[in-house]
């Protein structure tokens, strides 16, 4: 992976934006695009002026739209590329791309062998008109495969922006394949920003009881054995999950200004969810890592 | 949109090789070797002259190792994590509790294989004989093949695209001495993509019996499980059912049951209705499944007493129904 040519369409498209964040796990299921919206929304909290993009690359289950609220928002075309949605609305500092919003019916499949992933990978990472982007989020699917090693080709002219955080549960089966993403993330040369945990422990909503549904620690024991910087653990929560499932949007194509003010309702939500103040010193932890890589020793691969 | 456009243009997703360029027809296409996406492929003129609409040369095989298996049932779900794998597991075992049957479990899902650790065999290895590669048994009547048998160290990643993926689920149906089986249960990654259809397509001529699909409760995995379904009805496999996993929870402190996933778009069993598809039950989150599946022992034999034990064996049992067992 060698930057030679900075001159393909993507290396183009892509030379505006300062920090890529590839946000993975070799499982499933164990939260990556709520980590990624949350990511996004609390890196787009953070200042009234950071600009951010959230790319979701996984191509056979998006959820990206849902969980922003932007379910069934079309895109426009432009001269100059696909437009991104905004989820702020008029703002325009936190641009959205799925291939969610390029499906007409929301139960249709996109039943896509590895050519045309790759293609349309390439097409989100060269086509869509981002502009200046302080941070692009990229959520990818479960795995180590097609979505990942094309990702990873294109962007092979911006390698030096790329970094990555890992999102685990605790349990071992989800660490296993999170041990199988990391070795990924080595064979590549791609920089690990550290490792989450998520749907650590379980507070009961009626006795306050810690249960650990997932087992618990696994994946600061992990970091620590493989040398990775434990950004930290966040419990189940409820509140997010019913949030981020978005549960009061109705299927109709909702007016311009309606989603504004939805979308700027989820940022003021999402800050009073108990995860909010949890995630920031996460986000605190992975700026703090992107303005002195020199700092963040044991994070790329070895 | 425009890349709606061109997933609309494939008219049989099962007829689109796995090396394929971008835009490839497909091989039963009219247009096959004669698209403009075809100039440059290597098999443009093997195309173009026809013979390419006759059948993958593996499929004799797959034939004639699948005729010894009765059942073959796929284990689904658009979305990861919602408990495919642990599923798949279980109900391995509960065949496998009757002595009479034979079961086998194949583990498609080649960048994530879990089946080994849940079924606590993470440390064996395939061994090859005269007449195939045998499978690694947990019991005598469950004998199991996964690619988690293959890799040096369980640390390694397999990083492979498509086609190599392909191979290996080939290789696993026609290479693979499962002797003669009651049922074959196949547990798959999470999607709709390369695994699905090369499995779909290598038993399109011997017969998928049907599949089980699962999902949790909240509304972004039933947006992924809409897909899969939508998969099975576009390449004509039977849905079995639904299993709603992960539902509600029981505090062990207090008993009360709150939902951690909530239903709120009316959960599993609306999806269900939906959809036009069985509803087969809803097993509750219980940690201890999480648990015994990390340490690959049989969550029905070490509780069966748990309200999680008596809803997957509902759900078992309304599945040998459906399958008219």
């Amino acid at each position: 992976m060698t930057s030679v040519t900075q001159d393909t369409p993507v290396g183009r498209r892509l030379r505006h934006i300062k920090h890529i964040i590839i946000v993975c796990s070799g499982k499933g299921g164990v939260g990556k695009s709520s980590v990624s919206a949350q990511l996004a929304l609390s890196l787009y909290g953070s200042s009234p002026t950071t600009r951010v993009g959230i790319l979701d690359v996984d191509l056979t289950g998006p959820s990206i739209p849902r969980m922003l609220g932007l379910d069934g928002h079309p895109v426009h075309q432009s001269s100059d590329g696909w437009v991104p949605v905004y989820a702020d609305g008029s703002e325009a500092r936190l641009a959205c791309m799925s291939v969610g919003f390029l499906l007409k019916k929301k139960e249709d499949s996109v039943v896509w062998r590895g050519p045309k992933k790759n293609a349309m990978i390439r097409q989100f990472l060269g086509d869509v008109r981002w502009g200046e982007l302080d941070y692009l989020v990229i959520d990818t699917p479960p795995g180590t495969s097609d979505e990942h090693l094309s990702l990873m080709e294109h962007m092979a002219p911006v390698h030096d922006k790329l970094s990555a955080v890992v999102v685990t549960t605790p349990q071992a089966v989800a660490l296993l394949d999170a041990m199988k993403c990391l070795s990924f993330t080595r064979a590549v040369n791609l920089p690990v920003l550290g490792l989450i945990e998520n749907m650590s422990g379980y507070v009961c909503p009626c006795c306050g009881e810690i249960s650990n549904v997932f087992s618990t620690g696994g994946g600061e024991e992990m970091a620590r054995r493989e040398g990775l910087k434990f950004l930290g653990s966040l419990p189940v929560d409820t509140e997010l999950v019913t949030l981020l499932d978005a549960a009061e949007v109705e299927e109709s194509q909702p007016s311009e200004g309606e989603i504004v003010q939805r979308s700027f309702g989820i940022l003021r939500r999402y800050e009073k969810t108990s995860t909010a103040p949890l995630f920031a010193k996460i986000v605190e932890e992975i700026v703090r890592s992107l303005q002195n890589p020199l700092t963040n020793g044991a994070t790329s691969g070895s | 949109m425009i890349a709606l456009q061109q997933a609309q243009n494939v008219p049989d997703p099962l007829s689109v090789p796995a090396n394929a360029p971008e835009h490839c027809p497909g091989t039963e296409s009219e247009l096959a070797g004669k698209s403009d996406a075809c100039a440059g492929c290597a098999n443009q003129e093997i195309c173009a002259s026809g013979k390419a609409r006759g059948p993958d040369p593996a499929l004799p095989f797959v034939n004639e190792r699948m005729a010894n298996v009765k059942r073959k049932i796929l284990v689904l779900s658009g979305k990861g994590g919602v408990g495919k794998s642990t599923f798949t597991a279980q109900l391995g075992w509960a065949f496998a509790a009757d002595e009479e049957l034979q079961t086998g479990i194949m583990d498609v899902d080649i960048c994530g294989p879990s089946i080994p650790t849940i079924l606590g065999i993470a440390s064996e290895q395939v061994h090859s004989s005269s007449s195939g590669w045998s499978p690694v048994y947990v019991q005598d009547n469950l004998g199991v093949m996964s690619v988690g048998f293959m890799l040096p160290s369980s640390r390694d990643a397999v990083m492979w695209r498509g086609p190599k993926k392909n191979g290996l689920i080939s290789q696993f149906l026609k290479d693979v001495d499962w002797g003669t089986l009651d049922y074959l249960l196949v547990d798959t990654p999470p999607g709709t993509s390369d695994e699905h259809l090369s499995i779909v397509s290598y038993l399109k001529e011997s017969g998928i019996d049907g599949a089980v699909v699962i999902t949790t409760p909240q509304e972004v995995a039933l947006q992924d499980v809409r897909r899969e379904i939508d998969f099975c009805k576009k390449v004509g496999i039977r849905v079995l059912g639904l299993v709603e996993n992960m539902s509600g929870f029981v505090c062990p402190n207090c008993k009360n049951e709150s939902q951690i996933f909530k239903p709120s778009t009316g959960g599993g069993r609306r999806l269900a209705e939906d959809m036009g598809v069985e509803f087969l039950g809803a097993v509750p989150l219980d940690p201890r499944i999480g648990k015994s599946a990390d340490y690959g022992v049989s969550f029905l034999d070490e509780y069966p007493d748990s309200p999680a034990t008596t809803a997957y064996l509902d759900i078992i049992e309304k599945i040998k129904q459906q399958l008219g067992d």
